[in-house]
């Protein structure tokens, strides 16, 4: 194996769109799956400690296989750990919904929720695609999501139609998580370019169902769907909130301070 | 100079059917649906597994000790591969594995679901409580001690038991 440069890879190297495509996909699940470990033993109560350590396992897992495939499309002999570990916060392509801070209870639960049900429907048409590799972990990884969304889900009808605190806060969580969402359905160069190669979905029809989805959920729950039109973008293309630096800073000071170690 | 013995992909199988789960040391890896394929090639034995959840980090370790127990009858040119697809299911699992699981105190999945896309409630009946057997039975959380399992309660012995999840 190369190692990589301790300094990092500030770009994602990407001359083939099929490794951006793929690095979107497992970015996002391994920057969310780092943020919900954040919560191991510091849970609300010690089922949602276990729940949320859970969920953590499934995403980084999935982060895991999809990041390996990247390398291997990619053929440079980055493997998972390179890519997840030296590559800096711009060349990370995660959406900005997934690497927003934990906050309190409801807004993990509602970054979670808005989350799963992208994350459902987009496995779902994944495991179609047209890139073998990439629709057998999509297919595996759908029936954990299944899961997450029924978790997620289930706490939104809980926060949002409880008591006034938790309601009040689920609300607030919403409003200031929304802006992220429209981000997760435009789609641009990269979807072009791997829709040529036979590897797409249509966004489009995911947004509809997404969108049916959560207003259902957050009617239920006694929640208002946000009526801004406030839309912050840039995640795709490495341009990330100020959040991303730091929680990588964190994720990857072992890796880099100790190149090459195994445990 | 003696040739290697050359073993059987049965007796591979065999060797591995004494590998337990780590995590529910009463099934073996091969019960749990995990080994896909074992070719053998002169004295190069090839396993194909594919994890149960994406994240399982007993995965690594029933690698380790599947290549340990063939080791121990001699056979240590062994390599891994891991595929995923088709996706791991619990319903891979016989009557047998399901058996010891529920004499464990683990509840056996039922069969796995298949009721579409976007299920917000688990549609499926009480779990059987793998104690006494009672079926008034309460679901607390989907989400338990390994990637694998739920948390139940029942309410007839008063005791809290693990569920293998349908997956």
């Amino acid at each position: 194996m190369t190692r990589p440069s301790v300094a990092g890879d500030r770009t994602s190297g990407a001359a083939n769109p099929l490794v951006d495509y793929l690095l979107r996909i497992a970015d996002d699940r391994l920057v969310l799956g780092h943020r919900l470990s954040e919560w191991c033993g510091h849970g609300p109560i010690l089922e949602e400690d276990i729940a949320l350590s859970n969920m953590a396992l499934d995403l980084i897992g999935a982060a895991s296989a999809l990041l390996a495939l990247a390398g291997t499309v990619e053929g440079k002999g980055r493997d998972a750990d390179a890519l997840a570990f030296f590559r800096d916060e711009t060349a990370y392509r995660n959406a900005l919904l997934v690497e927003q801070p934990n906050g309190d209870f409801a807004v993990t639960i509602v970054r979670q929720f808005l989350f799963d049900a992208y994350s459902v429907l987009q496995l779902d048409a994944l495991s179609r695609c047209g890139h073998a590799d990439l629709a057998a972990i999509a297919a595996k990884s759908l029936k954990e999501d299944k899961y997450h969304l029924r978790h997620s889900s289930d706490w939104m009808l809980k926060l949002g139609d409880g008591t006034p605190e938790s309601h009040a806060r689920t609300q607030r969580a919403l409003d200031t998580l929304w802006r992220y969402t429209d981000e997760l359905f435009v789609p641009d160069a990269v979807d072009h370019a791997t829709a040529a190669l036979g590897v797409s979905i249509d966004l489009d029809a995911i947004r509809a169902q997404w969108h049916q989805l959560v207003a259902d959920v957050v009617g239920r729950a006694t929640l208002t769907l946000p009526a801004s039109t406030v839309r912050a973008t840039g995640g795709r293309s490495g341009r990330h909130t100020e959040h991303l630096g730091h929680m990588l800073a964190e994720m990857q000071i072992v890796a880099r301070s100790h190149p090459g170690a195994t445990w | 100079m003696v040739a290697p013995a050359v073993i059987t992909p049965d007796a591979v199988y065999e060797i591995l059917g004494s590998v337990m789960d780590p995590e529910v040391p009463v099934i073996s890896v091969v019960e749990l649906g995990i080994v896909r394929q074992v070719t053998v090639d002169g004295a190069h034995v090839a396993i194909t597994i594919t994890p149960t959840y994406s994240g399982c980090p007993a995965m690594r370790e029933m690698e380790r000790d599947m290549a340990a127990a063939l080791g121990a009858h001699g056979v240590t040119d062994v390599a891994f591969a891991t595929v995923y697809a088709p996706a791991w299911t619990t319903d891979w699992m016989g009557p047998e594995a399901r058996e010891k699981l529920r004499k464990f105190g683990i509840a056996p999945p039922s069969p796995a679901e298949r009721d579409g896309l976007i299920t917000l409630t688990r549609a499926r009946a009480a779990v059987p409580c793998p104690y006494c057997g009672a079926k008034d039975t309460q679901l607390k959380s989907e989400f338990g001690s390994t990637a694998c399992k739920a948390i139940h309660v029942c309410n007839s012995c008063q005791q809290p038991f693990d569920e293998f999840k349908p997956l």
